[in-house]
């Protein structure tokens, strides 16, 4: 047997184990099955909704109506339709009065959950330097809610507003009024409609002019409930001269239904600000027979809107059966700069159709996209970008890296670049590659003693370096980690 | 005297249905630099390959023992562990890894595999320091991907640095020579000189005798068509340079 093959049946027998597949016993209170203009209403009542964001949820709900039928087909995956009906809009695990105070008061099943998913919810622990708590802030949403959000009070005291999408809503309306739908558009497309009309929770975050967030800011989304979707929706707002480093983490239960997680994330970076946004996304990919997972369609974008502001998107994908997701940049402001740094794994029988829009408005504007797709076991890869000069955009400049890693015989990697140029000055570049792991690889790494899989965790890293550097050092060791296990279990 | 290292006996090995080995009979014992000389496809980097536990070699009779044990029966990885190092001829390049990253999994890889605990970062460099300065390599070496954009001298030079690390008591050297200048030549033979302690095994394998001028062998054996033609001490490999190997090819 060759060393490749027999790398490959390691990764398929290992690739049951996902770590996150538990559930958790918890009474949910939840909306009925079905989705029409009662269960927004049934939504919008439960977060105790000014009449403004019912509205403008229902005119969202109109849209997508009008959308039916119109999901896009365009990407490279293939799935059976599914029935909106047939789902569960909102789910939140069942509490006394307003919800927690403080996280004394969240249940403890709940702390028990982030703690096996290793995520630091106790302030104390954080402070007092536990390993692996790190310097960050966390908002836990658990299905359709936020159930604790740390370190509020030290960030408020710097003015950064960092809390649940629906606290925000109560708490800072002319801000999310403001900017609710301001870069992603109800209509945009087909789920940004949906997510618009029943989206529950999600992070806001407003970081005042010229202060810098002192901390990471981060939110962890777990989907627990059966039949249900997760629909959240986070806003970023850099405010002048500001910056902001946030990180989200994802995983959900191993079940055999497929369970769809729509999201939709807004950021806005005004004159000067910057916004690193970092995703290590690792829903649950279903079994090696391609039974169960999530099916993750989410519209990201960011709007850098004033001169000289900057928006980057880091992303490690490993997760989901089907992934849809393109984190764009719409780069207004002159000099404004958009990144896009992203590894994707499709191992098992995942598909992922995923990359990045740079639309190039304002003046010297400039973009860099960096792709690492990996495909292995029965994978399926797409790297899909758009470049867009518009006729304004004297001195645009991009520069796009795609290349792609291939394990086994059976799995594959595509490269769709869309360029669009419509300034002749415009300097744009595209560098494409596809290797594989070779066996003469594997076997110099074995002759120096490594097993299968550690020889093809270090492989690709090393494929994946560039990228994961660009992570916030808390969370690179952890991307790493990840993506040996992906192969081990995901090739990773 | 004692059990030899490594022992071959009556060898037999194909490659894609081609017997390339046909007999190798073949004892080096610990403290003997071993030197196997024969001309272009006389089986010597299937022999090499098949010490080492390569794929796509299959082994269809003999035996091999290496330190009391089955070394056919080992993995790849499990032979490394146990003291087995080849240089390769061709090193490949490992893209986005550094060689510190790469050197250093290899060595607690190894360690771990032992029972021993691993080396920390700090020691590694340390290590790492003393044996660039050792083979006149520069630190630099260190922070670049492992083999890539390497000439070819600098590749064999990373496989004498990476033996040197890992401390292997049985070293294969497959054609490190070949395409070497004179300077590098020098620096491969100190790299390979401060291996022989009297407790380690070296086996060279090489077309030339022009590295045996810098690693004296303690034994020079020629293999010809698949086996062992003849055995001798360097003075035998003096002779083959000045006769070739005409009297070993096949009619």
């Amino acid at each position: 047997m060759s060393p490749l093959r027999e790398t490959v049946e390691t990764v398929e027998r290992a690739s049951g184990e996902y770590r996150y597949g538990f559930v958790t016993e918890i009474d949910e209170d939840r909306a009925p099955t079905g989705l029409n203009e009662e269960i927004v209403r049934f939504i919008s009542a439960k977060k105790d909704e000014p009449d403004w964001l019912l509205e403008w949820r229902l005119k969202a709900f109109r849209m997508w109506l009008g959308l039916e039928d119109r999901e896009p087909r365009w990407a490279n995956v293939h799935f059976p339709k599914i029935d909106f009906q047939d789902a569960c809009y909102y789910a939140a695990p069942k509490q006394e009065g307003d919800g927690p105070a403080s996280l004394d008061e969240v249940d403890p099943e709940l702390l028990r959950t982030y703690e096996k998913l290793g995520i630091p919810l106790k302030e104390q622990e954080v402070l007092a330097g536990v390993a692996g708590a790190g310097n960050v802030a966390v908002d836990a949403v658990f299905d359709s809610v936020s159930v604790a959000t740390t370190f509020q009070d030290k960030l408020a005291e710097m003015g950064v507003i960092f809390c649940p999408i629906s606290e925000a809503v109560r708490d800072h309306p002319e801000l999310v009024r403001k900017y609710l739908g301001s870069v992603v558009p109800q209509g945009d497309n087909f789920y940004a409609a949906l997510n618009s009309a029943v989206f529950s929770d999600g992070s806001f975050v407003y970081v005042p002019k010229g202060v810098h967030c002192p901390m990471e800011l981060s939110t962890y989304f777990r989907i627990n409930a059966r039949g249900t979707g997760q629909f959240e929706r986070t806003l970023i707002i850099a405010d002048e001269g500001s910056r902001v480093s946030y990180l989200e983490g994802c995983t959900a239960p191993q079940r055999d239904e497929n369970q769809l997680h729509a999201a939709v994330v807004e950021l806005v970076a005004l004159k000067d600000a910057e916004i690193k946004y970092s995703t290590v996304q690792n829903w649950y990919p279903g079994d090696a027979d391609g039974k169960g997972g999530i099916y993750n369609f989410v519209t990201k974008r960011g709007a850098c809107r004033g001169a000289d502001s900057k928006i980057s998107w880091t992303q490690v994908e490993t997760g989901s059966a089907i992934t849809w997701k393109y984190p764009s940049v719409l780069l207004q402001g002159d000099r404004s700069i958009g990144e896009f740094y992203s590894v994707a794994i499709s191992n098992l029988r995942q598909q992922a159709d995923t990359g990045t829009k740079m639309i190039h408005l304002g003046r010297d504007t400039r973009s860099t996209i960096i792709s690492k797709g990996i495909s292995a076991g029965r994978g399926q890869q797409t790297y899909r970008g758009l470049v867009r000069v518009q006729p304004k955009a004297d001195g645009a400049r991009n520069f796009t890296q795609c290349d792609s890693l291939l394990i086994g015989d059976v799995c594959g990697g595509h490269t769709v670049p869309y360029i669009d140029v419509r300034h002749p000055g415009a300097e744009v570049a595209h560098e494409a590659t596809t290797s594989r792991i070779s066996d003469a690889q594997l076997f110099y790494c074995r002759q120096r003693g490594l097993d299968p899989e550690e020889a093809v965790s270090l492989i690709v890293n090393g494929f994946c370096r560039e990228v994961l550097q660009q992570l916030p050092m808390e969370f690179a060791v952890e991307a790493q980690k990840l993506l040996g296990i992906s192969l081990e279990g995901a090739v990773g | 005297m004692s059990e030899p290292l490594l022992r071959i006996r009556n060898l037999r090995a194909s490659v894609d249905g081609q017997e390339v080995l046909k007999g190798v009979d073949l004892a080096v014992t610990a403290g003997e630099v071993a030197a196997i000389m024969g001309p272009n496809g006389s089986g010597k980097s299937t022999l090499s390959n098949v010490l080492a536990g390569r794929d796509g070699y299959e082994v269809t009779d003999g035996e091999v023992r290496y330190d009391g044990r089955d070394l056919l029966d080992m993995e790849p990885e499990e032979r490394a562990a146990a003291g087995v190092f080849m240089a390769f001829q061709y090193p490949v390049e490992i893209p986005g890894v550094v060689n510190a990253t790469f050197t250093r999994t290899a060595l607690n890889a190894q360690r771990q595999a032992r029972g021993e605990s691993a080396i920390d970062a700090i020691d590694f460099l340390k290590r790492a320091r003393e044996t660039l300065d050792r083979l006149e390599m520069d630190e630099a070496f260190l922070r670049r991907d492992v083999n890539a954009g390497f000439s070819g001298g600098e590749k064999k030079r990373n496989e004498i640095f990476q033996m040197a690390l890992l401390e292997p008591r049985l070293a294969i050297l497959d054609e490190t020579d070949s395409g070497l200048d004179i300077d590098a030549l020098r620096i491969v033979a100190t790299g390979v000189n401060a291996m022989r302690d009297g407790r380690r095994a070296l086996v060279v394998i090489t077309h030339y005798q022009r590295l045996l001028e810098y690693v004296v062998p303690d034994s020079v054996h020629v293999l010809a068509d698949g086996r062992i033609a003849r055995s001798g001490d360097r003075e035998l490999a003096h002779e083959l340079e000045r006769a070739g190997y005409a009297a070993f090819q096949p009619a």
